[in-house]
């Protein structure tokens, strides 16, 4: 009887093990007939779990949204979306996207297509550069969220005793001069990783010259524009670096993050990065690991120039919200899509998670103008930007870039002719990456 | 004589047929319970890696990127000439086989060590022993990288000041990264090959070495002419399971270098062609070379080196 008993409960119990599996498997509408919303998002300080609850809320009712977390590192975040999305799972309906991997999303349908009236609402007021981003062959595939730019940080001691005047356009050449000069190092990004395309593209596009240069071909057909003089300016910068001793210790090692660090400490008197820099020294300053008076020795200004009088043509980064075509609540997820890019939620995302806006708008909020004192160079540096090569097969570019031009200190003249031959071959189905 | 002979060879036959005949009922009813019981697990274990071994096969026969699958084409063996012919293919194999001839070697030493003072230690002091020399084994591999890394990076590392290389970036170099990355895979991995050697240690008849230290073996004697022709089994069977764990190395790599510096590996090369790229096709034709080379160390160990499995189990 007690074994009737114990099987029965067992089969209960296995039953309802299933059917809450199943539940959160399929688990896109609730028993109120509201839809759930699945979005997939990039870790930030929860910015972005706010904006989910603050739209589900004011929703009344239309969707619920619930946010899972990619990896930390853009790449992986790439490769779990494509392979859910390859594999057609219903349960992503939206996600944040780097905008380096918009077109290749897109050209492999994994996007559903934008209505055009959300196409005018989520690309009016929008910094050039963040829609470029977002769109893929003129068409807008995505909607801009924040769009982040990199701005040349300085400590003001160390350009003033290096007689720099910063409120000028300054030059790499100039700035290798600099912390020579001063016997310090110069925050760049020398990793094996994405960090170094967006070195390399942002000195050859600030020369005038082009990664790409017909971005909608299919992979053998594309046609790089590394061995050009812009590539070998680009090249001749990363020589200077290493022949002047400024790149400081573990270049070959440094990411974004690490190159931050460096700066907070001292061992470097200037860097390019990300804005997040700014919200980091704060707490650190406030915290009290870094000395209020090296956080108020911070300043900033727009990219460096490759040459005197040429502006120069910053990163851009960011992050655009997809919606997946195999969602099963494409209406509610535009919808939702509407209200996370809203004027309102950028300025307070910007504020509290230090990711600037894509909405130009923003940067007149004088919220955003109190926490962030540099929000005219980001606009400034925002509408200069160049985004990183828009091809299908960025990865294959990116990586072999960072495969070819890495370690800084092997890179020669020769450099952008081998990266060239290299990536061309990968393209063409030739070589292993 | 004749009559002699035959007889005798008749009563030798009759002897034998029965025992034969009974011996062959009870092997065949224990063959079928073996079946019994060891067959769903084959069966499953043959469906989950057979199956996606044929997929491989067939899809390293097509240029298939899964974000384009339209544009799925039958090239045959072009992509195994791709990987054949290229330069970093063969710079990733010597990574490798050099990873799995120095972590082995290296582990078979230290292993034999531990094994035998976890053999040896008695008392209570003999469960706190081995469980400190298993420790390294239960931690996860990809924790374990992520210390060693941050032992030796640059930023994070104390190892730079205990070593006294000041800047020196050593995962910018291939030869320091690469000692790294053997360095964590040995401390990772060695209570493993001590436990099977630990096995075999106790499969060593005492009275035998008892009768060599009666004979006046010293105890170096003694270890070279009884315990280790007596372990040889185990030995082999250890060497043969470590290598072909550490021909497939992938975490250590993928967390310290990712590559970089000029240290992939085979097992990082296919993942960079299969889950980076997307390359469906040339991804499946690195793992079936991979799967390929596994296969000749199994080879070369059961054929050439004459590995008993079943020796090592203690049927022999």
């Amino acid at each position: 009887m007690a074994g009737r008993w114990r099987s029965r409960l067992g089969v209960l119990s296995a039953a309802t093990v299933l059917a809450s599996g199943l539940t959160a498997c399929g688990g896109s509408s609730t028993a109120t007939g509201t839809p759930t919303l699945n979005w997939y998002i990039n870790p930030d300080n929860g910015g972005q779990q706010t904006i989910a609850q603050q739209c589900s809320d004011q929703s009344g009712g239309a969707y619920t949204i619930d946010v899972s977390i990619l990896p930390s590192d853009a790449a992986a975040q790439r490769e779990q979306l494509m392979r859910r999305l390859a594999g057609n799972d219903t349960s992503i309906d939206l996600m944040s996207l780097d905008p380096v991997f918009v077109p290749e999303t897109a050209e492999a349908g994994f996007l559903a297509e934008i209505p055009a009236e959300y196409q005018q609402e989520w690309s009016d007021g929008v910094v050039d550069g963040a829609v470029q981003g977002a769109s893929w062959k003129d068409e807008l595939v995505t909607a801009p969220f924040w769009a982040n730019t990199q701005l040349l940080w300085y400590r003001t001691s160390v350009a003033e005793a290096a007689g720099l005047d910063m409120t000028q356009p300054v030059t790499w050449d100039q700035l290798i001069t600099a912390a020579q000069e001063q016997d310090t190092s110069i925050g760049v990004q020398g990793q094996r990783a994405e960090s170094m395309t967006v070195w390399v593209n942002a000195m050859i596009a600030s020369a005038g010259g082009e990664v790409i240069e017909n971005p909608d071909a299919k992979g053998p057909d594309i046609q790089l524009g590394l061995e050009s003089d812009a590539g070998q300016a680009a090249a001749k910068v990363m020589e200077d670096i290493t022949a002047a001793g400024v790149g400081g210790a573990g270049i070959d090692n440094r990411d974004e993050a690490a190159t931050a660090n460096m700066f907070q400490q001292g061992d470097a008197g200037f860097m390019v990065n990300w804005p997040f820099v700014y919200a980091q020294g704060k707490s650190a300053a406030e915290e009290g690991t870094m000395d209020q008076a090296v956080f108020d020795d911070y300043g900033w200004t727009t990219y460096p120039a490759m040459s005197e009088g040429t502006e120069a043509a910053p990163p851009l980064g960011g992050i655009d919200i997809g919606v997946s075509a195999f969602s099963e609540h494409q209406d509610a997820a535009f919808e939702a899509v509407s209200c996370i890019v809203s004027a309102e939620n950028q300025a307070a995302y910007m504020i509290s998670d230090g990711n600037p806006a894509a909405s130009e708008e923003v940067y007149d909020d004088p919220e955003v103008q109190e926490a962030y004192p540099m929000y005219d160079t980001i606009r400034t540096s925002l509408q200069a930007a160049a985004p990183r090569p828009q091809t299908a097969y960025y990865n294959e570019v990116s990586q072999g870039i960072a495969d070819r031009w890495q370690p800084v200190s092997s890179v020669s003249d020769d450099t952008p002719a081998q990266s060239q031959e290299y990536i061309g071959e990968v393209l063409r189905g030739e070589k292993l990456l | 004589m004749s009559t002699q002979t035959r007889s005798a060879g008749d009563v030798s036959v009759a002897q034998k047929n029965p025992g034969r005949a009974k011996a062959s009922d009870k092997a065949k009813a224990e063959a079928r319970l073996g079946w019994y019981l060891a067959g769903p697990a084959f069966v499953i274990l043959v469906a989950v890696t057979g199956y996606p071994i044929l997929q491989a096969l067939y899809e390293s026969l097509f240029s298939f990127r899964l974000t384009a699958p339209a544009d799925r084409e039958f090239v045959g063996l072009k992509n195994y000439g791709v990987i054949l012919s290229d330069g970093l293919w063969w710079t990733a194999l010597g990574n490798t086989a050099l990873v799995t001839v120095v972590t082995v070697a290296v582990e078979l030493v230290i292993g034999f060590a531990l094994a035998m003072v976890m053999h040896k230690v008695l008392g209570w002091l003999r469960p706190i022993v081995r469980t400190a020399i298993l420790i390294p084994y239960a931690i996860i591999t990809v924790v374990s990288a992520y210390a060693w890394q941050y032992a030796f990076g640059l930023t994070t590392g104390f190892m730079n000041a205990v070593l006294g290389l000041d800047d020196y970036d050593v995962f910018a170099n291939k030869w320091s990264a690469l000692a790294v990355i053997c360095l964590s895979e040995i401390w990772k991995t060695t209570p493993f090959i001590s436990l099977l050697l630990l096995a075999g240690l106790a499969q060593v008849p005492a009275d035998m070495t008892e009768a060599a230290k009666v004979d006046g073996a010293t105890a170096w004697e003694r270890l070279w002419k009884v315990t280790l022709p007596n372990m040889k089994a185990s030995i082999m069977v250890a060497l043969l399971f470590r290598a072909l764990d550490a021909f497939r190395i992938f975490d250590n790599v993928y967390i310290m270098t990712n590559g970089a510096a000029g240290t992939q590996t085979v097992s990082s090369l296919a993942y960079n062609q299969t889950i980076s790229r997307l390359e469906i096709g040339l991804g499946s034709a690195v793992s079936v070379l991979l799967f390929v080379c596994v296969l000749l160390i199994c080879f070369i160990a059961i054929k050439v080196f004459k590995v008993d499995l079943a020796r090592a189990r203690g049927e022999g």
